[in-house]
């Protein structure tokens, strides 16, 4: 049982394509995927429900919405507010952008959970200041087919002539660029200090962890 | 010299290495799971053909989409029966225990863990559900996991995190008539705002969280999610241990009792402790909290004026204004008054025995206004039980409550509760997002459960401190 050797992880230190804005501070997770699309077994077919009730009326009419419009279509980068992603813990919400196409996102600042969710699919979640979002927010709006380039490592963003920096957390960062954010085999690789941590442990019956491999 | 604070002791005790992204690996000692967000998570084991690490420290319920009227099976809806069904599969092939609906322990997840004794001081515990938060009450580092993150924990045992700084609030006075715990969570988020926890845990301490009995002190750990901190905690003290005491794996296992207390009694913060910032808040100023917009941040005290948005700093104000609009809330005005349709007495935060038991006192002799559909959540089958051997039962519904079987229920409104159109909603739940309660067009307003019995008695919002003698209409 040592399935996970053969899980391909990709580096991710670097991100390009164009950009959509999603303006607004405190968008919650139950706003990104409304939780009736939860009731499902695996995440499939997520990416058309993404921001369902802020895009569709009760006669599935659509809203103004930037996932509605034609010239966002392609977009695989989002520039957000602050605070996004706050709330229910669903992993449904990274998973449905990521569906709708996201590859990466840019905001002000993300709540952690999401982020982590985020960073366990490989989307990196980089922050600026509210100025330098609502410039590229705008540029974003002016420009929908322009090219946005997230450098992972050194934390810029280039678009048009403009390169800014961001900030990546230090441990997102070593994550996406050495390609060690699905963690599981790595941490399953140190099954016997689990083991011995365990033991130390007063509340954890001895019967409850495993033998040796 | 100190040893730090509880959350420095835990996670030394519970740190297995450090990865080469710099988190630490740490040993979990509770994983929680529930129908919705662990499916993929075994789904995921399978492809990677792994198996699950530490069964025994493992523990399932069903909460989220568990019908909370007709319980038989196949449930009604097709899709709760598959995420159920699948649950079952799971759990039986992997031996985890489940507190299935079958088994008089079925309830919600962070309402089951602290009732069965499994949840306890020092330990790690994580589920995906951001109010794991709640089992902080006990001084356990606690905290809420995306899917591919259980995934982690049931291959390995451990998770990958980042250690955060760590706020105290000191909440130091008493508190006074008609107001509770509630309140007190409700105007630290108010105060520290939607994301002033990031990259924070909060330790609640002070004279009036001392006070507070275990259900209380899960009130407020339940909600620090909702101030943006992932974990928060009290440090255990005698009111945490006569409620262990009590549970299912202490009775069974009483020399487990006093071989752990010293354990829990080490945990604990030291008195020289050095925090990363420092809160203190009057609980004696405190006056009962309801939200009128719609973020949980969105809170003013019941005699308080609705806030102008330009009265709020530039980059609340946005938000302000469209919460007010979807609202329908005149700034200037207090809640008092605000049209009542529907009244919710549930969720994770609010729907325990004591919860449940404060309710019924506002409501008993009294009739659910006509214009209100009001109905009871017990948070677990136990909870359920026991009150309806009080005659708590009995009180709501002839006062014209509906009283459900246990589940989230018209929190999140992933079952058959929900809002329509665009009803309001006075609830004791956690979050009054727009579309939350089930309804993109639904207005829900958070206050505590005795606020939540006098909204549905009166149709409207009301200072439940003035209700006793205005409004009694039957014997």
């Amino acid at each position: 049982m040592s399935g996970t050797d053969d899980v391909e992880i990709p580096e991710v230190d670097y991100v390009s394509g164009s950009g959509v804005p999603i303006r607004g501070n405190d968008i919650d997770t139950d706003q990104i995927i409304p939780a009736r699309f939860m009731k499902v077994v695996t995440f499939d077919g997520l990416g058309e429900f993404a921001f369902f009730d802020l895009r569709f009326d009760e006669d599935d009419d659509q809203k103004d919405h930037p996932f509605n419009e034609e010239r966002f279509q392609d977009s695989s980068v989002m520039v957000v507010n602050s605070n996004f992603g706050c709330g229910s813990s669903r992993e449904h919400a990274p998973q449905a952008l990521m569906r709708w196409g996201i590859d990466a996102i840019i905001g002000e600042s993300f709540a952690e959970i999401f982020a982590g969710n985020c960073l366990a699919l490989g989307i990196p979640t980089v922050t600026a200041d509210n100025e330098t979002i609502q410039a590229l927010q705008d540029w974003v709006d002016e420009n929908p087919d322009g090219e946005l380039e997230i450098d992972v490592e050194t934390e810029t963003v280039s678009y048009g002539s403009e390169t800014i920096d961001v900030t990546v957390d230090d441990a997102q960062r070593k994550a996406l660029v050495d390609g060690v954010w699905d963690t599981t085999a790595l941490m399953k690789s140190n099954a016997g200090a689990v083991r011995d941590t365990a033991r130390e442990l007063p509340y954890v019956e001895s019967e409850a962890i495993p033998e040796a491999e | 010299m100190s040893e730090g604070t509880l959350y420095d002791k835990v996670w030394d005790r519970h740190k297995v290495t450090t990865l080469p992204t710099g988190q630490d690996q740490l040993f979990v000692g509770l994983h929680l799971i529930h129908e919705v967000t662990s499916p993929q998570a075994f789904g995921m084991l399978r492809e990677r053909d792994l198996e699950v690490a530490y069964p025994e420290l493992t523990h399932a319920t069903v909460d989220h989409i568990i019908p909370t009227a007709d319980q038989s099976r196949p449930y009604d809806e097709d899709a709760a029966e598959e995420m159920m069904s699948e649950l079952e599969e799971n759990v039986r092939e992997a031996g985890i225990e489940f507190s299935d609906p079958n088994s008089g322990d079925q309830g919600i997840v962070h309402v089951v863990g602290p009732e069965q004794g499994l949840t306890q001081p020092g330990k790690t515990i994580v589920c995906g559900d951001s109010h794991t938060s709640t089992h902080g009450a006990f001084g356990a580092l606690a905290f809420g996991i995306g899917t591919s993150q259980i995934r982690d924990v049931l291959a390995t045992g451990t998770l990958a995190f980042e250690k955060q700084k760590v706020r105290k609030i000191e909440v130091e006075g008493e508190l006074g008539d008609g107001v509770e715990a509630k309140d007190v969570i409700l105007e630290i988020i108010r105060r520290l705002g939607t994301e002033g926890g990031v990259g924070y845990v909060y330790e609640y301490a002070g004279s009036a969280i001392e006070d507070l009995g275990m259900e209380g002190r899960m009130s407020i750990c339940n909600m620090s999610i909702e101030g943006g901190a992932r974990a928060g905690y009290v440090n255990p003290d005698e009111t945490t241990y006569e409620w262990l005491e009590e549970t299912d794996y202490f009775q069974e296992n009483p020399e487990k009792f006093e071989e752990l207390k010293p354990y829990w009694e080490s945990i604990r913060s030291d008195d020289d402790a050095e925090y990363d910032d420092v809160v203190t808040i009057d609980a004696d100023e405190l006056e009962p909290v309801v939200t009128w917009g719609t973020t949980p941040g969105q809170g003013i005290g019941i005699t308080e004026p609705i806030p102008e948005p330009e009265s709020l700093p530039a980059d609340k104000q946005d938000t302000a204004r469209r919460a007010q609009e979807h609202m329908r809330v005149e700034p200037g005005e207090t809640m008092e008054g605000y049209n009542i349709d529907v009244a919710f007495l549930g969720s994770c935060t609010n729907a325990r025995l004591p919860d449940l038991r404060r309710a019924a006192r506002i409501v008993e002799g009294r009739e659910v206004h006509d214009d209100v559909r009001a109905l009871v959540v017990p948070g677990s089958q136990r909870v359920q039980k026991t009150a309806e051997e009080e005659g708590l039962k009995e009180i709501f519904e002839e006062a014209g409550f509906e009283w459900r079987n246990a589940g989230c229920s018209m929190c999140l409104g992933m079952n058959e509760d929900q809002l329509e159109g665009d009803e309001a909603c006075a609830s004791s739940s956690n979050r009054n997002f727009v579309g939350r309660q089930g309804s993109k067009d639904g207005r829900t307003v958070l206050m505590n459960p005795r606020m939540v019995a006098a909204a549905a008695i009166t149709g409207e919002v009301t200072d439940v401190r003035e209700l006793p003698e205005a409004e009694v209409t039957a014997q």
